[in-house]
Parts: structure tokens; sequence; C-alpha cells
């Protein structure tokens, strides 16, 4: 199912625990880093990097590939976080499926029709074109925090 | 689960301006603080990163001031906001975030005299050129961008003519040039126009104003869409790695808060002029009422301006709501609210009548501002612009017979009975035809 409201998206980071990072960087100025870093920090989602380059970033284990994730781990990953060109997107939906991910996030412009589609047919949940971080950020008040418009309307009590 | 799209009065309300989640405190907490403790050294070295989001320092960011961005952000339909001290930073700040020395500005006339000034003569000295252009030349303002523009500016209400922009084709030929269109939105609001609604790219504010709605504080803001593609390679500050921050890059970075990261990040921090947090406080309760003001305003603006329209001693009134207005379409599509409270009328009699009709008013205040809920006149001939002769204010588009009215909250009746004797006393004042 393709998630496109910012209540959908809520309940898919309220329900997920782990994420894997396909494409994470160490590079301190790659964009997937600043993603990375941010959710290993906050600590509410375990993160880990999918790349066959590298040991770890940050002291977290890094695996070759997500069945490799799955194997080592013993369960497959909640959330598969997509940082890699729009071309490459349905291999890594097609691992994704095999890995036995629950739902696959395509970053800011990792836009490709049919890994949206094979990812939606197999029953996955899908983001398109969003940043996980960002999402994070919008229901946790870090987004609030940066005078950002957040849609978040209560009257209710929440510790942030 | 349905999405709920709020309206106008609740997002006033609530947007930005949840329960405090450590006190449970209902209305928004004040936060006088001017720095923020980190959590560990980690946490410092990632926010300073801009890998985090946190309050640091009251410069950058506050917790009071971030609840003013996020409700006017949610009023004006933007991404989010920035604020500032005042408009004019406001503005600077919003062009810093895009051009640098070399680069171009192109700019609709009939701005505020301040923008005016800030354009062609701070800017100016910064290496960044404006060019004006007339106010609804659609074609001169086309012609006007060049390569190396990087933004149009326009006010939705002009200052202090009341001519309404076409924002909508401005910001349509400013696309199709690859550049974005700012649009200030101070007379109108967010009630009376959403600007990003009609294709504008950032909305500045003089918070100053109706946000505030009491006369009693500065601030400014700038809200973006979130819409433009900075990233295309037209803005070389926000597409190519900065200096500041180790070679990041905000567009490929930040994505759709690229402008908003850097107008923050970089240029409000190394520029300064941030808002007080008991500013961004009264603001905030400022714009819980914007919606139930505004229309009075427009009510006795309409009152006021019909009044004078019929009175002997007036030669004209400039007001976008009349039916005679050249500018009536542009408001009936951009303002079907109404075209805001601060307009200017001509007095009989040019400039004496001007000084007499001012000292003769005693509830209309005399002073240099606009917006507040209190009615506001001012006559520059006598006053802001005094050592001018009557044809330079004539070339400036301020005549020697030029009153502006910032049209407040009180009584119609009692504003009208203390304009009837105020042109009387203009009358009086010998300049007048029989």
């Amino acid at each position: 199912m393709i998630l496109t409201l910012p209540s959908e998206r809520r309940a898919l980071l309220d329900r997920s625990r782990t994420v894997a990072m396909v494409g994470a960087s160490a590079n301190h100025s790659r964009p997937s880093y600043f993603v990375f870093s941010y959710l290993r920090t906050k600590g509410k989602l375990d993160v880990s990097p999918i790349n066959p380059a590298i040991a770890e970033i940050d002291g977290v284990h890094a695996y070759p590939s997500l069945a490799a994730y799955t194997a080592e781990r013993g369960a497959p990953p909640d959330i598969v976080d997509v940082f890699r060109k729009p071309d490459d997107a349905p291999q890594v939906v097609r691992e994704a499926i095999a890995a036995g991910a629950k739902a696959v996030w395509f970053q800011y412009g990792v836009i490709n029709d049919e890994a949206i589609r094979l990812a939606d047919d197999a029953g996955l949940d899908v983001v398109v074109d969003r940043c996980i971080k960002v999402e994070s950020a919008r229901f946790d008040g870090g987004l609030a925090i940066g005078g950002m418009n957040t849609g978040v309307l209560t009257a209710k009590r929440r510790l942030r | 689960m349905q999405e709920r799209a709020f309206g106008f009065r609740t997002r006033a309300l609530h947007a930005g301006t949840p329960p405090d989640g450590e006190t449970g405190a209902r209305a928004l907490p004040l936060h006088l603080s001017t720095a923020f403790v980190f959590d560990s050294t980690e946490h410092a070295a990632e926010l300073f990163a801009l890998r985090t989001y946190g309050n640091i320092y009251t410069r950058i960011g506050n917790p009071t001031v971030s609840a003013f961005e996020e409700k006017l952000a949610s009023l004006e339909g933007g991404l989010g906001a920035v604020a500032t001290a005042s408009g004019l930073s406001a503005q600077l700040i919003t062009i810093l975030s895009v051009a640098r020395s070399g680069d171009h500005v192109v700019a609709a006339a009939n701005l505020y005299g301040g923008t005016v000034t800030q354009f062609s003569v701070t800017l100016e000295r910064m290496g960044i050129e404006a060019t004006f252009t007339p106010p609804g030349d659609l074609d001169a303002f086309r012609a006007a961008i060049r390569e190396n523009t990087r933004a149009g500016f326009v006010e939705t209400i002009g200052n202090p003519n009341g001519s309404v922009a076409d924002i909508a084709a401005l910001a349509e030929i400013a696309h199709a040039a690859g550049v974005p269109l700012i649009v200030d939105n101070t007379f109108a609001t967010p009630y009376l126009c959403r600007p990003i609604e009609h294709g504008a790219d950032v909305v500045v504010h003089s918070a100053t104003k109706f946000i505030g709605g009491h006369g009693t504080v500065m601030g400014g803001a700038i809200v973006e869409s979130g819409k433009f593609p900075w990233g295309a390679g037209r803005h070389a500050l926000l597409s190519t790695p900065s200096p500041g921050y180790h070679g990041l890059n905000f567009a490929e970075t930040f994505g759709e808060y690229a402008f908003l990261q850097r107008a923050r990040v970089e240029v409000l921090r190394d520029v300064g002029a941030s808002i007080s947090p008991m500013n961004a406080w009264l603001l905030v309760q400022g714009l819980e009422t914007l919606a139930v003001r505004m229309p009075q305003h427009v009510a006795n603006a309409r009152a006021v301006a019909s009044f004078l329209r019929d009175r002997e001693e007036v030669a004209w009134v400039s007001y976008a709501d009349l039916p005679d207005s050249p500018d009536r379409a542009l408001a009936a599509k951009y303002l079907p609210l109404g075209a805001g409270a601060v307009f200017t009328f001509g007095l009989r009699g040019g400039r004496e009548a001007g000084r007499a009709f001012i000292e003769a008013l005693e509830l209309w205040s005399h002073l240099a501002n606009v917006g507040d809920a209190k009615s506001l006149v001012i006559h520059p001939a006598s006053t802001t612009h005094q050592q001018l002769t009557d044809e330079q204010l004539r070339a400036g588009g301020v005549g020697p017979e030029m009153v502006r009215l910032s049209v407040g909250l009180e009584d119609v009746d009692d504003l009208i009975w203390d304009l009837e004797r105020g042109l009387a006393a203009a009358q009086l004042a010998g300049e007048v035809p029989a």
C-alpha cells in the first residue's frame, strides 16, 4: 500500500523498530549520513547501513546486503530505506521482498514507477519521495523546533 | 484515519502551539533563555552539524519563536517560516539567502519607501543590483529579468498607494525564467490573501503591523512554499557546497527544506537580526485573533473610504475595494474578503490643507506606522517627505496632497466624525477651491 497521508507515515514509524538503509554513506557531507546519524542518535529506530563497501558507520555494523541482514539478525528489517539512484530501485525492492521486509521507503528523488509497483504488489507499505528523518521529526517535535509547518494540530499534551 | 484540513481560525489558535509537553501549560510558554543545554558532547556535535533538530542559541532559534513561525507558516500555507527582528530584516535575509554580490533582483515598483531604499542603497552597496519596473506592467517585469536575476519581488497591496499585484501572472513570468517570486504580504495578512496559493514562492511580513495588531512589538517573518527548485542550478548559494558548513550542499541534503534551512542557519545566524522571544510571544497572541480583527479593519476601511470619496474636499481615494478603482478586478481575485485597511487619499488644497487636516484630528494618531488596532494617519508632505518640493514629491509618487490612513477598530462613526473635523480644518486652510 502506498502511504500518502501524514497519519499513515506516522503509524508506519510508530509500529516500526528496525531500519535497513540501502546506500548509507560514511561520508559526513552526504545526505544519507545526515539521515543515518539522526536515526542512530535519536535512538527510537534501530538503524543499520546496507553497503558492501564498508564494515561500519559510527560503530554500527554494516551488512553487505539485505539478505545478509535478515540472515545474520534472524529477522527482516521493518523498513528498507532507499538512498540509491532511481534506476537501481527495482533491484533494491526485489531484494527487500526476498529478505522479508515489511515496508520500503524511497528518499527524496528516488522515484521509479516499476519499483513502487513491485513493492505495492508484494504487499509492502511504500513511501515515495519523502525523507524518513523529516517525517520522524514531523511527529517527534524536531521539525517544529525548526519553525516548520508540521500540520500537527492537537490540544492533547504529548511529551516530545 | 481521515486527514482533516483544519480551517483558518482553528489553525490560528492551534498550529504551532500544542499544550506544552513538559508542563501541560495550555498557553504558549515564553522561553526567555538565550541558550539551551546539550544532552552530551555528541548531541552538541550533531546539532552544530545540522544532523539533528534542537535548540542551541536564541539567535538561531527558540521554542517560543518557533511556535510563532509554525503558526504563521500554517496560516500562509507554507512549508515553514523563519522569524526575524523586523520586516526589513526578513527581506534582507530572504534576498541574501538567494543572491550575492554580482546578482540581480527585479522589483515591481510602488514598494514601501524603506524597501526601495534597502534595495537601491544598501543592497546596491553590497553588489546586488535591483531593477524597479512600473506597477502592473507585466511586460516590463518580464523584460527586466536577466541571466543573473535571482528573485522577483512585489507587495500584495502596495504601500502606500494600495495597488494590487497580479501575483499569479508575476509568478508565471518569474518561473518561466527559473526565478522565484517573493511577495511582501504585510498589508493583506494571510487572512485576506495567501500568495503561495497563487504561485508565490516566498512570503515576507512585517509582523509589526496587523499580525501583532496592537502596535506593541517589532517582528518579521519569511515563509516559503517548499516548491521552488532551488537545486536546479540558478541559485548557486543553495546548490553548491557551502564553506560555512564544511561543503554542505543545502539543496541536495535538505531537499524541499533547503531555502528555509539556509535562511536560518547561515543568513539569520550571520546577520544576527533575530526576533526576541518576548516579541514572538506577543505576535502569537496577535495571530490567534487575526481572523476576528481583519474583517472589522476591512469593514471600517470600506466605510471610511466611501465617506471620503463622496466629500468635496477630497480629490481622490486610492482603495482597491472601491467600485471605480483601477485595481478592482485584481482585488476581487486576490483579496475577495477585502483590500485591507491601509490606503491613501488626496486633499484638495495640497500641502497646507494636509497639515491643517492632520493637526485638527483628535482620534486618529499621527505617526509613522500602520496595522495598529488604533486608527493611524500620516501626511508625508508635511512629515517624512517635508524636505522635498511638490515636484519632487510627485516624481516619487507621493503628491503634496496625499494622506495615508491605517483604519483601526474604533466605532466607525467616531472615526468619520473626526475626519469631518479634519476636512473642515483643511478647507479653512484657504487653498481649497469653493
